[in-house]
């Protein structure tokens, strides 16, 4: 019996300036659980977000029951029986769950919304998942976890076949984890095939059948779920740690950063520490944990309700960018097009925006001057580009990213917090930002660096703090960091520091 | 070896030969000129001294008002009170010269705060009390048109007859209207290309979180942009009343949709980031071009409206099938 659902052969994808997938094999039978596995930016989020009919392939080809097919828009997925399940989840949070499991297609009578059979509708498929919501139930009120069980019930209620699932247990506690694999040994026990991402490698034995491995852009193999550890990382990443993450500790110096008792109510409380010139700090945890809320109340993007900020032993003005910009301290946002850059103006605007003051006399903007920095400086970062004047929103990430830092650079940030500084960076210019922040700390800057890349964590910082639930629950020196220790640290049963 | 493959097939960005770009970022003066060029085939009346600065006349209040739109919309947000704004600054004028006895240079330099004042207010609600841009400039133009009447008791006020020179011509031919639209237009080009404020203005309209991440101080930026709004107002009222002589409390009604499409005709994006002080010249002049035309033509006002429309539209949507093909 040839239970194969889905056959991905030769998939190729290409953007403007980077080749994100090229020669993707991958197959999928009826009742298993295939692990994805690949690091930030191998391709995963591509692959899924070609099955679902968010992008289009520009090679290769997918095949569902054995025949070729065109997955153009969400709805062919649907039609096809494939579900994909995002990080970020596609519900409505005003509306019901029983409205959500009914969108678009809600039972009709006469015409008008048959809202007791759309209820009980609803009430047979989480009944299905094994999850206690009553349907009549604001989605808003709902926690994390069951808003994931709500998607789930979703999709089965659209008859998925194939249900991808994108890090599900990123903003899980254990228990939770374990109340999830539950549901999708259930599944697949019912014949649906189950595309599985993660980066948790001790998931995989537990809850996978079989795990294809992606490396930029490629699948490099396909092993079994029971593959040991550290044969899944050196596949997956496919040369030495070390090499990948060129960290070049520099001498600390006097304290740069001190953060003391920090707390916002319902978000985190008691954080303190300090970064010291010349020191790479990682500040690791789960999504949700509360760092980049953190990280930008330290910079005043948000208020903060009492402890206090220094920079350079000067205390900082509460939710003041323009005074943590003044001190010294500058932020790369995680959300890069939303909050780093003007996508719509180009490399030289980009780069001149946080010198734009400094640069004003009576008013007036020293352009050239400003164009010749920017010049400087592009050139220093070895951003590709056509010139100045290309709009930023047609760059790859990395060189995004290298002007988001750089117009740190240009206002000679003495502190530079970055939040999930390679997130969708291509291989080749993360090294290059790693070495950046080598050269940074090198000459005495300070980084803070927040990444749910653990990898990166461990391979560039020379200390560890760890977040979970709001707080600090922990400091690991470089050598006594491993993905283990900083895990059961991130995932230590504190008393919350966010209300729910 | 850690240069990865996607580095070396890296694809070099298209470019497109300078014409193309030029004719792409132009094309509202390239309609003006075809606009012109079928007009002057169609009537002898219309490539005449007279007619053109006949023109120039009807396009400068409806210009000066669309200067300051522009600074607002490129900063993604939208100015509805600058009709009513222009006529409450005209309004209060004459009755300060006139019914207070005030010297004119006084009035003159009250009524541009009043302007100014006016843009403060809606900038206030704006960046303070976080009301959508589209109503809170609603409110004003029904306060500031309200105000106009109460203080004008619903008729029109006389000009002091210093300042109705505003609306006389120097020598025999050059309308002084055109000149005070020509310096406010320099002043805008100037502002959104050389200053730190108009820079910002771009920054904010293209990404207001990333601007304010830059140390851009965000609401600031929206005062001063909407306080030149409103300053604009009070010039393009000023000179409209001296045109006529007199300050009407209902006039420049509904010109704040002109001044607005006369922006998005010259290629400013309602949704913020772009936008050029010569743009929205060439949008003011086509607007104005336009109902000269169809005058000089004997269309009949019914039918104008319906042509202007359509044109609006047009314009519009041509700037956006561009866009879709560049990205």
């Amino acid at each position: 019996m040839n239970d194969e659902i889905l056959r991905v052969e030769g998939l190729r994808k290409e953007f403007p300036g980077v080749v994100a997938l090229d020669g993707v094999d991958f197959t999928l039978r009826a009742g298993e659980v295939h692990v994805l596995l690949g690091e930030n930016g191998a391709g995963k989020s591509t692959l899924i977000k070609m099955l679902s009919g968010a992008y289009h392939p520009d090679g290769g080809r997918i095949l569902v029951d054995g025949a070729p097919v065109e997955i153009r828009t969400a709805s062919d997925a649907q039609r096809l029986g494939i579900a994909t399940i995002y990080q970020e989840f596609n519900l409505v949070p005003q509306l019901t769950v029983g409205e959500n499991l009914a969108l678009g297609r809600p039972p009709r009578r006469f015409g008008f919304v048959d809202t007791r059979r759309m209820h009980e509708q609803a009430g047979d498929l989480l009944r299905r998942v094994g999850v206690d919501v009553d349907p009549r139930t604001p989605v808003a009120k709902l926690g994390i976890a069951r808003m994931q069980m709500v998607e789930i019930a979703k999709a089965l209620g659209l008859n998925a076949r194939v249900l991808i699932m994108d890090e599900p247990t990123a903003v899980l506690t254990t228990t939770e984890v374990e109340r999830l694999f539950d549901i999708v040994r259930q599944l697949r026990d019912q014949g649906v095939a189950i595309v599985f991402i993660t980066h948790h490698l001790e998931e995989i034995p537990q809850i996978g059948d079989r795990v294809t491995v992606l490396r930029d852009g490629s699948s490099v193999a396909e092993v079994p779920a029971t593959t040991p550890e550290d044969e899944l990382v050196r596949l997956m990443v496919g040369r030495p740690i070390d090499q990948q993450y060129p960290r070049e500790p520099a001498a600390p110096g006097g304290p740069l950063l001190q953060v003391r008792g920090l707390r916002r109510e319902g978000e985190f409380a008691d954080v303190s520490f300090e970064v010291r010139a010349g020191e790479v700090v990682g500040l690791a945890g789960l999504v949700g944990a509360g760092r980049t809320e953190v990280a930008r109340s330290i910079f005043g993007a948000d208020a903060y309700d009492s402890g206090e900020v220094l920079v350079n032993g000067s205390p900082l003005a509460r939710g003041d960018v323009h005074a943590a910009m003044e001190a010294g301290l500058g932020l790369v946002p995680e959300d890069r097009k939303g909050q780093g850059l003007v996508l719509g103006a180009d490399v030289g605007e980009n780069l001149g925006l946080v010198t734009l003051r400094r640069a004003s006399r009576g008013g007036f903007v020293d352009r050239p001057g400003q164009r010749r920095a920017a010049a400087e400086v592009a050139r220093q970062l070895g951003v590709r580009m056509s010139g100045l004047g290309q709009e930023v929103r047609t760059l790859s990430g990395g060189n995004q990213q290298k002007i988001v830092i750089g117009k740190w650079l240009l206002a000679e940030a003495s502190v530079l917090i970055l939040d999930e500084p390679t997130r969708g960076v291509d291989v080749g210019a993360k090294v290059e930002i790693y070495q950046l922040i080598n050269s940074l700390t090198a000459s005495g800057h300070a980084v803070l660096m927040i990444s749910s890349d653990l990898p990166e964590i461990l391979g560039m910082s020379d200390r560890v703090l760890v977040m979970a639930r709001g707080r600090l629950v922990g400091e690991l020196a470089a050598g006594e960091a491993t993905q283990d220790s900083v895990m059961a640290l991130a995932v230590t049963e504190v008393e919350d520091a966010r209300v729910h | 070896m850690l240069v990865s493959t996607n580095v070396l097939q890296r694809k070099p960005p298209g470019r497109k030969p300078p014409a193309a770009v030029w004719l792409g970022e132009n094309g509202a003066l390239v309609a003006l000129v075809v606009l012109a060029v079928a007009l002057s085939l169609l009537s002898g009346d219309f490539l005449t001294v007279t007619n053109l600065l006949n023109v120039g006349v009807q396009a400068a209040v409806t210009a000066i008002l669309a200067f300051g739109a522009t600074f607002v919309i490129i900063t993604g947000g939208i100015d509805l009170s600058v009709g009513s704004v222009a006529a409450l600054s005209a309004i209060v004028l004459a009755w300060t010269a006139t019914d207070a006895g005030l010297p004119w240079p006084l009035a003159t330099v009250i009524a541009l705060a009043v302007g100014l004042a006016c843009g403060l207010v809606n900038a206030a609600l704006i960046a303070y009390g976080k009301l959508p841009p589209f109503i809170a400039t609603l409110a004003m133009l029904g306060v500031a048109r309200g105000l106009a009447l109460v203080i004008s008791q619903g008729s029109p006020i006389a000009m002091p007859e210093a300042v109705s020179h505003l609306g006389d011509t120097i020598g025999d031919y050059l309308p002084v209207p055109v000149v005070v639209m020509l310096i406010m237009g320099l002043i805008t080009a100037v502002i959104l290309s050389r200053t730190y404020s108009g820079r910002a203005m771009y920054a904010i309209g293209g990404n207001e979180e990333a601007a304010r991440l830059s140390g851009i101080n965000v609401n600031r930026q929206k005062l001063i942009t909407y306080a030149l709004a409103g300053l604009f107002a009070a010039v393009a009222g000023i000179v409209l009343a001296s045109r006529l002589a007199s300050a009407q409390p209902q006039a420049a009604a509904g010109y704040e949709l002109d001044a607005i499409a006369a922006v998005v005709i010259g290629g400013a994006s309602l949704s913020g980031g772009k936008g050029r002080a010569f743009g929205t010249f060439v949008g003011a002049l086509i607007l104005a071009v336009l109902r000269n035309g169809l005058n000089l033509l004997s269309v009949s006002a019914f039918w104008q409206q319906v042509v202007i429309g359509v044109v609006i539209a047009l314009a519009v949507l041509l700037d956006t099938l561009r866009r879709r093909g560049t990205n």
